[in-house]
């Protein structure tokens, strides 16, 4: 076991790799590896938000689609509604003119009626006319057998 | 590789123990060169040839192999780390990177747990001494024999590949720590550390001396504590590599057929050679199975008949229990890389808290 020299050298040596390691290796490595270190955890923040951000778009895109569903079913039921609505009303309509038609009706056949009677009349006041005239034949005054007759004619 | 005989058994061991030290032989000293003994005139920086060369160069010398390999694996950290910060993105880090990163994230964990100051120096500090102990105490795991014997090969004597297990090298990072620790003791804490010193833990006047003598032993424990600890477990775990080496070489030697030839007429130093025999025999026998020519069951016998030969029974026990120990030694140089940080931490947190 000789001490020599050969411990200085092995210290001027350590000291040299040491200030290298200090100088030219260490840093360098540890700063990659720490930008590295907060590139992942800025990633995973990043994918961690993304997922946050889906279930938020899903949720929203549920609750829309509730909505939807809702105002559909909301307008479909106004729509039977306002059917049934037009559908009374044509009932109404319908009835009122069935009223009018039949008012309309029972006026014309009256007026029918009345129309028959007077012809029946004026055919009967001509026919006793020619019946007196048969049987009184020439001599009675038309004048005055017309004013008998048409007060006959208003007996009727 | 060392045979049983005692001898060469030492030597073989403090061959691995011995440095590759270039230093200043003082004048006068007698030196063994090929032309015989020679004196020298004058001081000499020169290369030491062997243990006694290297005690006669006393503190004027320096470890080659220790600061060789601790200088390149430092290196090897800055280049690899220092790459990977070039590399860094704030985006989807990949391969290497990610590696880097986790090593980073952990020692700043470590920091943040038991650092509580602000102090820009001490992650890069904790990062840098758990990384490079960490490659030192690596160089363990390395088969013993392997560096050396190539570096022989190429002509250099002595060769010891783990600078952990050199307790210049280890003293010198705890020092450094050490230095630290005063200097930010002094910055932080100012005239609040003299009265650290002299007023803990008995807090009158009449006990400063005590007190002093107290704490600058509680002081100077630390550094020597984080150096000499990681020393020992480093040079105990290197020493078992070594013991277990030479089982594996014993084992060689005690070979049924070639062991006793072997013995017999070249010596020692032919173990090598015998062994490569062997190793290129087992490994045609298993080509042979591959290519079809000889079944399996001939197979096994063939390659156990090799090494029953070969005394290989006793070197493939070796083997595992080498490859075991390396296994373990994995929890050891982590742990020890680990605790020398975490101290040096504590250390400093503590330098930077004004009461404890």
């Amino acid at each position: 076991m000789n001490i020599n020299l050969t411990l200085f050298g092995q210290m001027v040596t350590f000291a040299i790799f040491v200030w290298f390691c200090m100088k030219f290796v260490w840093p360098v490595i540890i700063g990659a590896m720490e930008e590295r270190q907060l590139k992942i955890a800025e990633g995973l923040d990043a994918a961690d938000r993304s997922v946050r951000d889906l279930e938020a778009a899903q949720d929203k895109v549920a609750n829309q689609m509730k909505e939807a569903k809702q105002e559909a079913s909301g307008i479909v039921d106004q729509a039977h509604k306002r059917a049934n609505q037009i559908v009374d009303e044509a009932k109404v309509l319908a009835v009122a003119e069935g009223v009018r038609l039949k008012v309309a009706a029972e006026a014309e056949i009256e007026q029918e009626i009345n129309r028959a009677k007077e012809e029946l009349r004026s055919a009967v006041a001509g026919l006793a006319l020619a019946g007196a005239e048969k049987i009184l034949e020439a001599s009675i005054d038309d004048k005055a057998n017309r004013v008998l007759i048409d007060k006959l004619a208003a007996q009727l | 590789m060392a045979g049983e005989n005692p001898a060469s058994t030492t030597e073989y061991i403090q061959h691995h123990l011995q440095n590759l030290v270039y230093g200043k032989l003082p004048a006068g000293f007698e030196r063994e060169t090929e032309s015989g003994m020679e004196v020298l005139g004058a001081d000499t920086w020169t290369m030491a040839h062997g243990a006694s060369e290297a005690a006669a160069m006393g503190f004027w010398a320096i470890h080659v192999d220790s600061m060789g390999w601790s200088i390149g694996l430092g290196v090897l950290f800055c280049w690899v780390f220092r790459r990977a910060a070039v590399r860094a993105t704030t985006g989807v880090p990949s391969g290497m990177l990610n590696f880097i990163e986790m090593i980073v994230e952990f020692i700043d964990g470590s920091v943040k747990d038991s650092f509580h100051g602000r102090n820009k120096m001490v992650a890069p500090l904790a990062l840098t001494i758990f990384v490079w102990i960490f490659l030192m105490n690596l160089m363990d795991l390395l088969p013993v024999d392997l560096v050396p014997k190539l570096m022989g090969l190429a002509g250099v004597g002595y060769q010891k590949i783990v600078p952990s297990t050199d307790p210049n090298i280890t003293m010198g990072m705890a020092l450094g720590v050490f230095v630290l620790m005063i200097y930010y003791n002094i910055k932080i804490k100012g005239t609040g550390f003299v009265k650290e010193l002299t007023m803990h833990p008995f807090n009158h006047w009449a006990f400063i001396p005590i007190n002093l003598f107290m704490e600058l032993v509680g002081l100077l424990a630390k550094p020597f504590s984080l150096g000499l600890r990681l020393f020992g477990n480093m040079y105990a775990g290197e020493m078992i590599f070594i013991l277990i080496a030479m089982m594996f070489a014993a084992g060689a030697g005690t070979g049924l057929v070639f062991g006793g030839l072997n013995a017999q007429f070249f010596g020692e130093d032919t173990d090598g050679v015998f062994w490569l025999v062997i190793f290129t025999m087992v490994c045609g026998v298993c080509w042979m199975n591959l290519k079809g020519k000889i079944s399996t069951g001939k197979t096994v016998l063939l390659t156990l008949g090799l090494l029953t030969i070969g005394g290989g029974v006793f070197a493939l026990g070796g083997g595992l229990m080498q490859w075991g120990w390396a296994i373990f030694h994995i929890l050891v140089i982590t742990l020890q890389a680990f605790i020398f940080m975490v101290l040096t931490i504590v250390y400093l947190s503590m330098a930077h808290e004004e009461d404890h």
